[in-house]
């Protein structure tokens, strides 16, 4: 279904002056965006830093089509979001977009491997198709001995493998990660991270939300969300640490 | 999502509470079985009403003689003057090709003798299709022959609680007994017929030949000649009744020369008439009981939104997780929807078989009749769906609006 994108090989991700606004026109008036440009490119591993408040989680919804912008344009692979329902926005992250979560955002009593198939529930795959693919999912973060498993009988890393696993069950263009090693101690981070390289490696395109240097410094690109507005990182990755 | 799947979403998310589930299919199941013990015992009681109406005749006139007038200017009972005659009868007969039975009566009232045992008891004098508008039918012996009607022999025909009475457990037939003073044959005993639709006993009762009534039972009273207190119709069709009565009496207003405007000297009871009353009450009972069964499913949906409500705020985060990853308002509105059906049709199943076992007792040791039906339990059955449809829209919709943003941002 996206043919023609893959074959130009443009950008992924392509926003023009984004903007969102809160409340318009009300005292509680709040502008979390301020004009983004970006593009990222198929591929690529871009995090994206900033303070609290600074609008990067607004930026993350736009990006993952859960959001619509106020004014400005966002395509998603060749896509204009503006125009789309919420049917049609719901469509389009099932077939484009895996997001993986700060808090993990597993189902406690469903087991991995089910908590792994269900956005395939949305996609019109049989049972057998997708617990095959549930299975291989797992498999490839290295938990299919644990596919049997409730989310409380993991632990926080494994847990979030699990939660990488369903990202990517409907092998997704665009990989979302919104804090993905906040829950998690810095050893099983790293291991985190490694894995969003390879999934990177395997032409994934993936976004990290983050407000660690020390998590940002292993993207492609960083870039600063400072007051709604995005510029490449003036610190150089490493700088800091 | 297809079907299957979100039956299978549906039944797993209902498992997972499946106490809090259980106890609001309670409410259904108290609903639905409510409405099978309700509209089964108003159904019942509706079609004790129609066989009452059919034992009465419901194509049946009855035509009276005028009332007179006694000392003092009082008026007397319908019947009282006998200003009707077998020559109505026969002109009624000939007249109105609608009516199909025609007879005409007298009766009277009168000891029954037999042995040692007496009986006091009503005899009536009757024409030949008194005993098909009647809906009366021979037990033992024979009926009345042409002979008998036309010679006035003193032939007599007893009724199952004179029978009973007078000879107990002896056949009757070929016994003579006698009415006053005069013996009499008995040829026959009528089928019984139990209790009238006013509650007295149809079977207390000897029948005569009319003739033989008129010169052997109506005693000192000098009749006019051809004098007959009631006159008895049968219309072929009900349809056809009203109209049978307007040309009746036209025909009979003709007969008596009364001028337009003057009183009849008769009077036509339509016994339909009666008896629509009696329905429409039993009618407006139905409707009270199927409102109390409703009032209570009612109850029983709110619960179901009122829990569906309670889930979809429990589950926010589920819902706006499903969203991200790819779940329509659609594919919720269809999750929630589909367990609160689901509720409402186990639900529903357990109380058609619960309200059947409940009709079953009423009818077996309650003292309402009870009609159980397939109409019934599709009318049950039916109602469990629509309610599961109508209380789980309001949730269902509501979860199917959340804003997957906010909602992933709950705790």
């Amino acid at each position: 279904m996206s043919v023609a994108a893959k074959g130009a090989r443009g950008p992924v991700i392509r926003t023009h002056g984004l903007r969102k606004v809160y409340s318009a026109g009300t005292e509680a008036e709040v502008v979390a965006l301020r004009g983004v440009d970006l593009a990222i490119a198929a591929g690529e591993f871009v995090a994206i830093m900033g303070p609290s408040g600074s609008g990067k989680s607004t930026l993350m919804n736009m990006i993952g089509c859960l959001d619509t912008p106020t004014s400005g344009t966002y395509r998603c692979d060749g896509v204009e979001i503006a125009s789309l329902d919420a049917e049609a926005r719901a469509e389009l992250r099932l077939q484009k977009i895996g997001f993986v979560f700060q808090g993990f955002n597993l189902l406690p009593r469903m087991s991995a491997l089910e908590n792994v198939a269900m956005p395939m529930s949305y996609a019109n795959i049989t049972r057998d198709e997708r617990m095959r693919r549930a299975h291989a999912a797992l498999d490839s973060v290295g938990l299919s001995e644990r596919a049997q498993h409730r989310p409380g009988e993991l632990s926080g890393g494994q847990q979030q493998r699990v939660a990488i696993a369903r990202a990517l069950i409907n092998r997704p263009q665009i990989l979302l990660a919104d804090e993905p090693t906040g829950a998690l101690d810095s050893r099983t981070g790293e291991e985190i991270l490694a894995l969003f390289k390879r999934l990177r490696d395997e032409d994934h395109t993936v976004v990290l939300i983050t407000h660690d240097a020390d998590v940002a410094a292993h993207a492609d690109h960083i870039y600063e969300m400072r007051d709604g507005e995005l510029h490449p990182a003036t610190h150089p990755p490493g700088a800091r640490a | 999502m297809n079907f299957v799947e979100v039956l299978r979403t549906a039944l797993f998310a209902l498992r997972g509470n499946w106490m809090r589930s259980a106890l609001t299919s309670l409410g259904v199941i108290i609903g639905i079985a409510a409405v099978i013990v309700m509209v089964s015992v108003g159904q019942g009681t509706q079609a004790e009403i129609d066989k009452l109406v059919s034992g009465l005749g419901s194509n049946r006139l009855d035509i009276s003689g005028g009332s007179g007038v006694g000392g003092g200017g009082v008026r007397l009972a319908a019947g009282s003057r006998y200003t009707l005659s077998v020559d109505d009868a026969d002109a009624i007969r000939r007249e109105i090709p609608e009516v199909q039975y025609v007879a005409a009566s007298l009766r009277g009232g009168t000891q029954v003798v037999y042995a040692e045992s007496n009986w006091s008891t009503q005899w009536q004098g009757v024409q030949p299709d008194w005993f098909d508008i009647n809906e009366w039918k021979i037990a033992t012996g024979q009926p009345f022959d042409a002979h008998d009607y036309s010679g006035a022999s003193k032939s007599v025909i007893l009724g199952d609680t004179v029978g009973q009475q007078l000879f107990g457990d002896q056949d009757p037939v070929g016994q003579t007994v006698r009415l006053g003073r005069v013996p009499f044959t008995v040829v026959a005993t009528l089928k019984p017929k139990g209790q009238g639709g006013f509650g007295q006993d149809q079977d207390d009762v000897v029948v005569v030949p009319l003739e033989t009534a008129r010169r052997r039972l109506s005693g000192a009273t000098a009749l006019p000649p051809g004098a007959v207190q009631q006159i008895s119709l049968g219309v072929g069709r009900a349809g056809d009744l009203s109209y049978a009565q307007d040309e009746v009496e036209a025909l009979l207003r003709q007969r008596h020369r009364i001028q337009p405007g003057d009183d009849d000297d008769f009077s036509v009871r339509n016994i339909a008439e009666v008896v629509a009353t009696r329905t429409q009450t039993t009618r407006l009972m139905s409707l009270l009981l199927g409102a109390v069964a409703g009032i209570s499913l009612i109850v029983g949906g709110i619960g179901i939104m009122n829990i569906m409500l309670v889930s979809v705020t429990e589950r926010i985060r589920e819902i706006g997780l499903r969203m991200a990853v790819g779940a329509g308002p659609g594919d919720i509105r269809k999750q929630f929807l589909a367990e609160a059906m689901l509720i409402s049709m186990i639900g529903g199943v357990i109380g058609i078989l619960l309200g059947v076992v409940g009709a079953l007792l009423v009818a077996r040791f309650g003292s309402l009749p009870v009609a159980l039906n397939g109409k019934v339990v599709a009318l049950a059955a039916g109602f469990s769906i629509a309610t599961g449809l109508f209380f789980g829209y309001y949730p269902a919709r509501k979860a199917s609006l959340l804003d997957p943003i906010e909602a992933l941002r709950q705790q």
